[in-house]
């Protein structure tokens, strides 16, 4: 029986061609990420501190939110608690009724992702427009975003183009990267303009300022914000950090790791309300101070979602975003969603080899192929995984602590493999044989030959 | 003179005899007392990276059992070697454990930090590519890894390097993942091929006629997918080319 993972991501397959061009162009973003790490020769010491600074604020989380809470309201900004998704969502909702306001631009935030924000507004009736070109697009298609950076990399220029045009009657058939993004460009202006009410995700929140500081490319969080009446910001509760003179050492790492830019186009930060304007920020917990509870897997929420370990992992370059069924996919999604439902994302941890290519790019040291294999043992511990492969291991358990069983399983299986082949050799039964040979049952084992040329 | 115990991974054992043959050669050529524990299984492996290594005490105390009291423990098998250090314990003899832990070497770093070899007398007249095995990589650190910002040093390299004739070719994602990744080549079949095919394509875009490397289990994963496409490429085992090598 295959995992959810492993089904979608044969199906990602099954398109050889699509699948090269995927991998090759996240393989290209962690080229140019390896090429403006190395530009840096502080790089590994930068690392060192972003991941103690994160240590350090995980262990005092307590004090820094509140810290951060009583300086956010000093300065004018309403601050919210929310014990989960549903709380956010409602939060936002209760906002928009009493502004009495149907239209609303959103510049991109996993966090109202995760907390599946666009359907439960769009149910109330009310227009949500992603302002990020990425994420508008995959909104167009009514997809999720496949990947945390770049949303509609799973895309290709055409596959757009057919979109715009469908959506925003654009030239069939023109795939101008230039002509697609004006006509973008001029569908958001628009939508900027109308909305009066503005949502925007956090990169760093700071304790010490009581301020925000949110990283795009497209600069449309500032576009949303500063035209509309009311913003409201929501984070999930690990993007504080203590200190204004922290916030160095995060954004110089933050786009290298991510794109392999020196610095975000935009860097914004947000301390109080404009005059005239409202500003809100939502702090989010949902599953957060679980998971911190979790000693082998705390170290998780120091993650500033550079993407560096997506565009890495030689899986998710070869399985799409869309196969981790999951808000945040690749590596450290796998390690954040079993906290979240461990029951639907069992399969997620497995859908690694472990190779620790993800572990190395981490600018906050998260170490991710650790936490992916200790998963795995919380999860079979928890009769999650199938009961043929918990049968399967503790035969296997078994066969290996016994010397002499061992020694008579491998010559009986050399032998079968030998002499009846056909009993192996089946695509539909045997995963291995599908696309490789087996190996050759040799005679003898290495036990057996040592032991003739010892007597 | 050193007494090495030779750590024969299963699957080798069982698959692969001619790649315990050859480490075995080659350590005494090199003048180790090498001494072959006969009840040694299996190190547990297959079971922790499945997410049971809680079956794995039965195996831990057996590999205990035979393996005490060496001055080296050698594996042709970074992964093998890496999940010992990493993972074996013992309830009733934690002091022999963490000895054990401590002492565990893969082969080519035992030749090159141990043994300090540095010249082979025999050559090897042909193109090798090398598949840098991620737990040896990245777990052992047998080489330098292309995500980090440090010096580059590669002890298989080193080792090859020091062979007349051969010619070593890298290839362009000089430490990508074959996708072997042991229970994940079958449950994530479709993955686990693409991710064996791309290195494969390297390798032959450099025309080599051998893929060596460490790790028996990803040559294992790459042969299968050579003979399929009844490639001219053949995968052999980096103790089976140093000791052919060595006279
Ligand atoms: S786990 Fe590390 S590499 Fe991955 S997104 Fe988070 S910070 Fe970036």
């Amino acid at each position: 029986m295959s995992s959810l993972h492993a089904s979608l991501a044969e199906k990602f397959n099954a398109d050889e061609a699509r699948t090269n061009w995927h991998d090759q162009t996240l393989w290209w973003v962690r080229q140019k990420r390896d090429r403006a790490a190395n530009m840096l020769v502080e790089w590994e010491q930068l690392r060192q501190w972003a991941s103690d600074i994160k240590d350090h604020t995980l262990s005092n989380l307590h004090n820094y939110l509140l810290e951060f809470e009583k300086n956010a309201q000093d300065n004018g900004i309403k601050v919210h608690w929310a014990r989960d998704g549903e709380e956010h969502n409602r939060i936002i909702y209760e906002i928009i009724q009493a502004a009495g306001i149907k239209k609303i631009v959103k510049s991109k935030s996993m966090l109202t992702e995760e907390c599946h924000l666009n359907p439960y507004l769009q149910h109330k009736g009310i227009e949500v427009v992603d302002t990020d070109l990425g994420e508008r697009i995959v909104q167009f298609r009514e997809e999720a975003p496949s990947h945390i950076v770049l949303p509609a990399i799973h895309l290709k220029k055409e596959d757009v183009s057919n979109t715009f045009h469908q959506h925003l009657g654009t030239e069939k058939g023109n795939n101008d990267p230039q002509y697609l993004t004006h006509a973008a460009r001029l569908h958001l202006r628009e939508k900027f303009v109308q909305s009066d009410l503005a949502i925007t995700g956090v990169n760093f929140a700071v304790a010490e300022t009581g301020g925000i500081v949110v990283c795009t490319n497209e600069g449309n969080a500032d576009m949303g914000a500063h035209a509309a009446k009311i913003h409201i910001a929501c984070m999930g509760f690990e993007k504080i950090i203590p200190k204004a003179e922290h916030l160095g050492v995060f954004t110089r790492l933050l786009a290298r790791s991510a794109t392999g830019q020196p610095i975000t186009t935009y860097t914004s930060h947000f301390h109080r309300p404009a005059p005239g304007q409202e500003m809100h920020i939502i702090l989010v917990d949902n599953g957060r101070s679980r998971q911190l509870g979790r000693d082998d897997f705390r170290n998780s929420l120091k993650c500033i979602r550079c993407a560096a370990c997506f565009n890495t992992c030689p899986v998710y370059r070869r399985s799409g975003g869309h196969s981790y069924h999951t808000a945040v996919a690749g590596p450290i999604g796998s390690i954040l969603n079993p906290n979240l439902d461990m029951k639907a994302n069992a399969d997620l941890p497995f859908a690694s080899t472990l190779c620790g290519s993800c572990s190395n790019v981490c600018p906050v040291k998260i170490n991710i192929h650790e936490q992916l294999w200790k998963w795995r043992q919380v999860i079979s511990a928890e009769g999650l995984t199938a009961p043929s492969k918990k049968m399967g291991m503790q035969l296997m358990a078994w066969v290996l602590s016994k010397p002499a069983v061992y020694r008579f399983s491998g010559a009986a299986a050399r032998w079968i493999l030998r002499t009846l082949p056909f009993l192996a050799k089946n695509r539909k039964l045997n995963p291995w044989y599908k696309q490789r040979e087996l190996p050759e049952a040799p005679k003898e084992s290495f036990m057996e030959w040592y032991k003739k040329q010892q007597s | 003179m050193y007494t090495v115990g030779l750590f024969v991974p299963c699957y080798v054992d069982q698959f692969y005899p001619q790649v315990a043959i050859a480490s075995l050669q080659l350590l005494e050529k090199l003048g180790c007392k090498v001494v072959v524990p006969l009840n040694q299984t299996c190190c547990g492996q297959p079971m922790a990276n499945s997410g049971f290594a809680r079956l794995s005490a039965g195996c831990d105390k057996n590999f205990v059992r035979n393996f005490t009291g060496f001055d080296y423990i050698v594996c042709p098998s970074g992964s093998c070697a890496l999940h010992v250090k990493e993972h074996l314990e013992s309830t009733e003899e934690p002091g022999t454990a963490n000895k054990i832990r401590s002492s565990v070497y893969e082969l080519t770093e035992f030749l090159t930090d141990v043994l300090n070899v540095t010249e082979w007398k025999g050559r090897f007249p042909h193109r090798v590519g090398l598949h840098n095995s991620c737990h040896g990589q990245r777990g052992l650190q047998l080489s330098s890894m292309s995500e980090l910002v440090a010096p580059a040093f590669s002890k298989p390299v080193q080792l090859l390097r020091q062979i007349s004739g051969l010619h070593l070719l890298l290839p362009e994602r000089s430490d990508e993942c074959c996708g072997f990744g042991g229970t994940f080549c079958v449950f994530e079949e479709a993955v686990s091929v693409k991710m064996g095919k791309d290195r494969i394509q390297e390798h032959e875009r450099n025309e080599v006629d051998y893929i060596t490397g460490g790790d028996m289990s990803c040559l294992m994963h790459l042969q299968g997918i050579l003979k399929r496409k009844n490639s001219v490429v053949q995968v052999l085992h980096i103790a089976e080319l140093l000791n052919a090598c060595y006279e």
